[in-house]
C-alpha cells in the first residue's frame, strides 16, 4: 500500500545541499520530495493529503550515519536488525551503515545479501553494509572486495582492527580503487594501544589505568596517508580524536591527497575527566580523549576538517559493561541521542546548525553516493522533523536499542525528534 | 567480655563513628579522620602486644575476605585484625572456583553478599573493582588493592609506622622509588601523605613512571642518588621480575645498579634516614639485605605490626558506623 503523501507546512527547512535554511514547506509524494517550498507555502494541496502544521521546528533531510555496529549476525542479544533500526528511526537517523565485525564477518557476498534481505523485510530504515577489507577482518589477506561491492557494500573496513601489515593496506587501498570502493581505516598504532582501555594523561595514571598516548593515532594515520599517496585510493579516516592526527590530516587535506576522516560524536561530547569513578560508558574505541584534544576535535569539526559524524553506535549489553573498567566492552549506543547531543554546538553558538547538519546528512551520503541527505525536488523523501529547542534528558533505560550503554544517560540536551520519515513513510511519531 | 585488656578503655574511647560506608580511598578521608584512625591504630598496637589480644568490638560480625589476586601477606593481616575484634572471619578465593566458571566480579559479589556479611574486604586486579563492588552490595566494602589504582589500608599502616618513628608526618620529606607506573601503593601513599603535610618524591626509571607524574604534586627524579638524597624516608615499592627483563628494564643488574636500595645510595638521604618496603621484597633486586635487615634503618617489620593494628582501627571504625545504621 502505498503511503499517504504528506505536505510538511510552517517548517524550518534547513538543507546544506542547497544551502538554505530558512522558513518553508515541503510536499512528500510516492516516496520521493515532491515539491520544496523555500520561504514560500506550497501550491494548493488535495483531500488525500496528511498536513503536518510544524509549528516553525525544523525539518532537515534524515540523517546517514555510516558507523552503526549490531548484533546481527551473531550476538542478537545486544542488537538486532530490527532493533537497531527502530533506534534509528527514534533518532531521525534514516540510512545506517554497517560495520562488518559480526559473526560472521561480513567478508563475502551471501553475508552482504543475507544482511540486505533482512533489511528489506524489517522496512524501517536503509541498511546498508560495509565489508570487511581482509577475510575474517584478521588484517591478512584480501576480502571479496569486488564481489561484496557489486552485492551491494558501501565500503570496506576492518572496523575497529587496524591493519597492521602495511602491505596488505597498500594492497587493499589499490584494488579497491579499481572497484572505486572507499576504503576506512582506524588509525591505532596496535603495539601502543594494546591493552589500553584510557588515553595516557594525568587522569590515567592517577585512576592506574592502563593507556594509550594519543600519538598512537597519528603514527598510524602518518603511514595511511602515505599509503594514499602511493596508490592513489580513496581514504576514510575512521574516527579522528587526537589533536596531533588533526595537524596530520590537515597536511594532507592541503597538499590534496584524497582523504575523508568522520569523528564520533562521543568524542565531541565527553572527556576522560567523564570516566569518574570508573563509569564503564564512557570506555570507547578509541578511547575517550583529553580536553584538548577534544576541544581541537570540534574546532575541526567547525572550520571543516572532520568531514562527518558518526554515532558509533556499539551496542554492548550489561553483562559486557557491568566489569572492572579494564575488562569492560568498549563502545557506545548512540544512534538515537547523536542528533540532540550534535545540536549542542549549535546552542552553545559554537557551530552553525546548518553545516552540523551537513556533517550527518549530505557529505556521507555524497561520500557513497548515496540519492538521500538533501531536500531537492525527485530525492528519496527520508526526513526528520525535530524540535530544536525542547529539552529532553537521555535515559537510557527508555532507550530503543536492546542495550543500554548510553554515556549521555542522565545528560539534558536540546533537540526532540518528532517525526521520522524514510522513503515517503512514517517510521517514528513522537506522542 | 568481662575485664578489658589494660589500657583498652582509653583506646575504645577514641572509636568514631566513619562517615562513610566503604573505605575504597586515601581520597575519601580528611587530615582529621586519619589522624583520629593512626590514633586509635597506635592503642590497638599496644593491645597486640599484650597476651590477651581479643576485644568484641565486632562481636557477632562477619568479615569476609575476598581476594581475587593471591596475598598471604594483606590477607592473613585482614584476617587477624577481624578475628582480634570478635568477628566471625571467612576466607575466599574465587580465583581458583567461580570465577573460571564465567561468572562476573558482580555475580560472585552479589552471591556472597547474600550470605549477609557485614565487611567485605577485596582484592581485586582491576583498578576500579572495589568501587564497582561497592556499588552493588548492602555491606561495607574495603579496599585491599584494586589493580594499579589504590591499596588504601597499606598507606594507612605506612603513615603509622613513620609517625611513631618520626613523632609526625608533616615535614618529612618521603621518596617512593621503583615501579610506580603499576603501583597502587605508590598511589595511595602519595595521597595521603601529601595530606598529612609530608613532602613526596616520586623515584624511578621513565618507563616505570606514569605520564604526567610531575602533576600529581610531587618532584620526579630518575636518578636515584638525586632521589633521595636528605630524605627522611626511602620507600622501595616492589618490582615484578618479570617486568624487568628487557621490559621496563633492560636487566635485573642493571636496575640494581641504578635504582637498587643499598648502602652507598643510602648514605646520600638523611642521617636518620628510615627505610621501607611494602613487601614481598625482592632482595638484591630492589633492595639489598644489608639494608633491609638493619634494625637501625629499616621499618619493614614495623609495617607488618602496624598493618594488623591499621586494619584494626578501619575495621572498628566501620563497624562504628554499621550499629548507628
Amino acid at each position: 500500500m502505498p503511503a499517504r503523501p504528506i505536505a510538511f507546512v510552517n517548517v524550518r527547512l534547513v538543507d546544506p545541499a542547497s544551502g538554505w535554511d530558512g522558513p518553508g514547506a515541503l510536499l512528500v509524494k510516492n516516496g520521493k520530495i515532491a515539491e520544496v517550498g523555500q520561504g514560500h507555502d506550497l501550491g494548493t494541496l488535495g483531500d488525500d493529503f496528511e498536513v503536518v502544521d510544524g509549528g516553525g521546528v525544523m525539518l532537515a533531510p534524515g540523517l546517514v550515519d555510516i558507523r552503526v555496529k549490531t548484533g546481527e549476525p551473531g550476538t542478537e542479544t545486544k542488537e538486532t536488525l530490527k532493533s537497531a533500526s527502530l533506534a534509528a528511526a527514534a533518532g531521525g537517523v534514516t540510512s545506517i551503515v554497517l560495520q562488518p565485525d559480526t559473526d560472521p564477518v561480513v567478508d563475502e557476498p551471501s553475508v552482504v545479501d543475507f544482511i540486505l534481505r533482512r533489511a528489506r523485510d524489517i522496512e524501517l530504515v536503509h541498511v546498508y553494509p560495509a565489508g570487511a577489507a581482509t577475510k575474517g577482518a584478521k588484517g591478512e589477506r584480501m576480502a571479496e572486495i569486488g564481489l561484496m561491492h557489486e552485492a551491494g557494500c558501501l565500503y570496506v573496513t576492518d572496523a575497529d582492527r587496524p591493519i597492521v601489515n602495511s602491505k596488505v593496506l597498500r594492497r587493499v587501498l589499490a584494488y579497491a580503487k579499481a572497484f572505486d570502493t572507499l576504503v576506512a581505516h582506524r588509525p591505532a598504532d596496535p603495539w601502543l594501544s594494546a591493552g589500553a582501555a584510557a588515553t595516557e594523561g594525568e587522569f590515567a595514571g592517577r585512576m592506574g589505568l592502563p593507556s594509550v598516548p594519543p600519538i598512537a593515532e597519528k603514527i598510524m594515520l602518518d603511514r595511511d596517508l602515505a599509503l594514499v599517496e602511493l596508490t592513489g585510493a580513496r581514504l576514510l579516516v575512521d574516527q579522528i580524536t587526537t589533536a596531533c592526527a588533526l595537524e596530520s590530516l590537515q597536511r594532507a587535506k592541503i597538499r590534496g591527497l584524497p582523504v575523508v576522516a568522520t569523528t564520533s560524536i562521543n568524542h565531541l561530547s565527553f572527556n576522560e575527566v567523564d570516566i569518574g569513578d570508573y563509569r564503564t560508558f564512557l570506555k570507547f574505541d578509541p578511547p575517550v580523549r583529553g580536553e584538548s584534544d577534544r576541544q581541537a576535535t570540534i574546532e575541526a569539526l567547525a572550520t571543516g576538517l572532520i568531514d562527518i559524524v558518526v554515532s558509533a553506535h556499539a551496542p554492548a549489553p550489561a553483562e559486557d559493561k557491568r566489569l572492572p573498567y579494564d575488562e569492560a566492552a568498549p563502545g557506545a549506543v548512540g544512534l538515537q541521542t547523536l542528533l540532540p547531543a550534535l545540536l549542542a554546538f549549535h546552542h552553545e553558538g559554537r557551530i552553525p546548525l546548518i553545516d552540523l547538519i551537513r556533517c550527518v546528512t549530505q557529505r556521507p551520503a555524497d561520500l557513497l553516493g548515496l540519492p538521500a541527505g538533501r531536500l531537492a525536488k525527485g530525492a528519496p523523501a527520508d526526513l526528520v522533523l525535530c524540535d530544536l529547542n525542547a529539552p529532553v534528558v537521555i535515559d537510557a533505560d527508555k532507550l530503543v536499542s536492546k542495550s543500554k550503554n548510553s554515556p549521555f544517560d542522565g545528560r539534558r540536551l536540546q533537540g526532540a525528534v518528532k517525526m521520522t520519515v524514510v522513503d515517503g513513510r512514517v517510521v517514528y511519531r513522537r506522542d | 567480655m568481662t575485664s578489658l585488656p589494660t589500657g583498652m578503655t582509653e583506646v575504645l574511647g577514641r572509636t568514631f563513628p566513619f562517615p562513610r560506608r566503604h573505605f575504597l580511598s586515601v581520597l575519601d578521608l580528611n587530615p582529621v579522620e586519619v589522624s583520629d584512625l593512626l590514633d586509635l591504630a597506635d592503642g590497638f598496637v599496644s593491645l597486640n602486644r599484650q597476651t590477651s589480644k581479643k576485644l568484641d568490638l565486632l562481636k557477632g560480625r562477619t568479615l569476609m575476605n575476598l581476594f581475587f589476586e593471591a596475598s598471604t601477606r594483606t590477607q592473613s593481616s585482614f584476617e587477624l585484625a577481624g578475628k582480634r575484634l570478635g568477628a566471625d572471619v571467612v576466607n575466599m578465593s574465587p580465583r581458583s572456583s567461580s570465577i573460571s566458571k564465567g561468572e562476573t566480579l558482580i555475580d560472585t559479589a552479589v552471591t556472597l553478599n547474600a550470605m549477609q556479611p557485614d565487611l567485605l574486604v577485596v582484592r581485586h586486579s582491576s583498578s576500579g573493582a572495589a568501587s564497582l563492588l561497592s556499588q552493588k552490595v548492602t555491606c561495607s566494602v574495603i579496599n585491599a588493592g584494586d589493580g594499579q589504582h589504590e591499596h588504601p589500608t597499606q598507606a594507612l599502616l605506612d603513615a603509622l609506622s613513620m609517625r611513631r618513628a618520626f613523632g609526625r608526618i608533616a615535614g618529612l620529606r618521603v621518596a617512593i622509588c621503583g615501579d610506580v607506573l603499576h603501583s597502587r601503593v605508590a598511589r595511595s601513599n602519595v595521597g595521603l601523605l601529601q595530606m598529612m603535610g609530608a613532602e613526596v618524591r616520586l623515584v624511578g626509571p621513565p618507563t616505570l613512571m606514569p605520564a604526567e607524574a610531575d602533576r600529581w604534586g610531587v618532584e620526579v627524579f630518575h636518578d636515584m642518588r638525586k632521589g633521595i638524597a636528605g630524605c627522611d624516608v626511602v620507600m622501595m615499592l616492589r618490582l615484578q621480575l618479570e617486568r624487568m627483563d628487557g621490559v621496563m628494564a633492560p636487566s635485573q643488574r642493571e636496575y640494581f645498579r641504578f635504582f637498587g636500595l643499598d648502602r652507598e645510595k643510602l648514605a646520600l638521604a638523611a642521617p636518620h634516614v628510615r627505610v621501607m618496603h611494602p613487601g614481598p621484597m625482592n632482595r638484591g633486586v630492589e633492595i639489598d639485605s644489608d639494608v633491609a635487615d638493619d634494625p637501625s634503618v629499616s621499618l619493614i617489620q614495623d609495617q607488618v605490626e602496624m598493618g594488623v593494628a591499621a586494619r584494626m582501627a578501619v575495621l572498628a571504625s566501620l563497624a562504628a558506623r554499621l550499629e548507628n545504621a
